[in-house]
């Protein structure tokens, strides 16, 4: 299976501005560990992941009966921005929940991927 | 292609509801296989592959069932020993964190006990519709999210016992005291319940949140004849003791008996277990431990810091020390129980046998106010007539 795994908000972690260079080495080696833990792991495989810019620099397109229209900002109102995201073939949910715990203290969305075979 | 795409995840989730449908049908008669959680995932992939019929099952789509790496059981395994594994597994996959909560304990009742989906709508008093959608969406969630079948042996089924034992308690509280409705008690429910414990306890034996679990569950359901009379409810102090299941008792006693002092959930289970089994031991309502029931209920406070553990050592502690120190414990509960029922209910009896009629009767019209419960309500009523009459 292939999951989308989204990192959204600071949740522990706080904003990356605000961290001293230590931290952000930590949480790099954080990310670096999660490459690690997925390389080793069977049936585990990294297919792509980055870090994405701030949510301000997002443009949203909504289709509205027909109409396309296209807005500053992302989609999600919410304060809880995606920051960054992986994409895993995994052979269960519970492995990527596992390998995910070694990432930063981000809050996480796992989907499953359709795939169109 | 996306057509495609869509028949065949169509189908893998259709061939595994059919496989958990044909598992409701046949295990509660003809008995559970060997090997329940290949027998699901061998039929599923049997109805799949024949859904498919010419195309070539690459193993990649087969696992649109996505609980394959743990539903094949591993050949490494002893057979003898999977029957018990696999059980386990099947439980707590319906107990799995990702998987809505509302739907766990139904889940389970659905697919372990193989209780109809319109029983157990009747159960939880939604509508079947609603039972349905509910099951049938956590089952989709399970295929396309690629929950797996936890290997038993794994730590992560230890770690999710508490939270197994939690929802088989929750799904036999809500058959021995349904919130609303004209039932006080729905010990069928409460029955089904009682086996999920007693499957539980029997698969990890060593485990102490399961056997505590079974324990109080078997010494609570003992009482199920002895708790309504003609439709109405009857207190535990005024039950006919020689309607309790004698040999459930003594097994519940035996059982917690058993039980080393442990801590969280296990050791929650445990105190509720010895003060169950002070009520066991009474011959007669008189005879009762009161002070010992109120040492446990203090324990388990200090344990859960739960209003309601606090509540029920007010009940205690007025038998033991009498009325007023009852009512002493009951002051500062208010804000933390704030539409509780039992809370105003207790506190009018304590102050009736206090001698304070007037608190009694703004108490008793409290707890009507807030009872949805219609047996309960009934004997709210009644007792606040006698109130009436008496003064």
């Amino acid at each position: 299976m292939k999951y989308f795994v989204m990192l959204a908000g600071d949740g522990d972690v706080g904003s990356w501005d605000t961290l001293t260079p230590e931290e952000q080495q930590a949480v790099m080696a954080q990310f670096g560990a999660f490459d690690e833990a997925c390389e080793q792991r069977p049936g585990v495989e990294l297919l792509g992941g980055e870090a994405l810019e701030e949510g301000t620099t997002a443009t949203t397109l909504r289709t509205r009966s027909g109409e396309v229209t296209v807005t500053d900002g992302p989609y999600t109102e919410a304060t809880e921005q995606i920051g960054g995201f992986y994409l895993v073939e995994a052979p269960e949910l519970d492995t990527i929940v596992e390998l995910c715990r070694v990432l930063p203290a981000y809050d996480v969305e796992i989907r499953p991927v359709v795939d169109f075979g | 292609m996306l057509v495609a795409r869509t028949r065949r995840l169509d189908l893998a989730e259709d061939a595994l509801s059919e496989a958990f449908a044909r598992a409701s049908d046949r295990w509660p008669t003809g008995g559970v296989p060997v090997n329940p959680a290949g027998w699901l995932y061998t039929t599923a992939s049997r109805l799949v592959i024949g859904g498919l019929r010419a195309e070539a099952i690459h193993g990649r789509k087969v696992r649109l069932l996505a609980v394959d790496a743990g539903w094949v059981a591993p050949a490494s395994v002893d057979e003898l020993d999977t029957l018990d594994d696999e059980r386990v597994a099947l439980i707590l996959l319906c107990c799995h964190p990702a998987v809505h909560p509302e739907a766990r304990a139904p889940l389970a009742l659905r697919l372990v006990v193989g209780t109809s989906t319109e029983e157990i709508a009747r159960l939880h008093l939604v509508s079947v519709a609603t039972m349905a959608a509910r099951i049938t969406r956590a089952k989709k969630k399970i295929v396309i999210a690629g929950i797996p079948l936890s290997s038993p042996v794994d730590d992560e089924l230890r770690a999710r016992l508490d939270g197994v034992c939690r929802t088989i308690y929750l799904a036999f509280t809500a058959g021995y005291a349904p919130a609303r409705g004209a039932n006080l008690l729905r010990d069928d429910l409460a029955g089904e319940a009682v086996e999920l414990a007693a499957i539980l306890h029997g698969l990890v034996p060593d485990a102490p949140q399961a056997r505590a679990l079974y324990a109080l569950v078997l010494l609570q359901h003992a009482r199920r004849d002895a708790r309504v009379r003609d439709g109405n409810l009857v207190t535990l102090s005024d039950q006919d003791r020689s309607l309790w299941y004698d040999e459930e008792l003594s097994a519940g006693m035996e059982l917690v008996a058993s039980l080393a002092p442990s801590e969280g959930y296990a050791e929650e289970l445990r105190l509720q277990g010895f003060i169950a089994c002070e009520h066991a031991r009474a011959s007669t309502a008189e005879d009762t431990d009161w002070s010992a029931i109120a040492s446990h209920y203090l324990r388990l406070e200090a344990l859960t810091g739960s209003p309601v553990v606090t509540l029920n050592r007010a009940v205690a502690v007025a038998e033991s020390e009498g009325a007023q120190a009852g009512l002493a414990v009951l002051s500062g509960l208010d804000e933390a129980l704030p539409h509780n029922h039992r809370l105003p209910a207790v506190r009018a009896e304590l102050a009736r046998r206090a001698g304070k009629i007037d608190l009694a009767r703004a108490s008793y019209d409290q707890a009507l106010g807030r009872c949805t419960n219609d047996v309960e309500r009934a004997h709210l009523l009644a007792q606040r007539n006698t109130l009436d009459q008496a003064h």
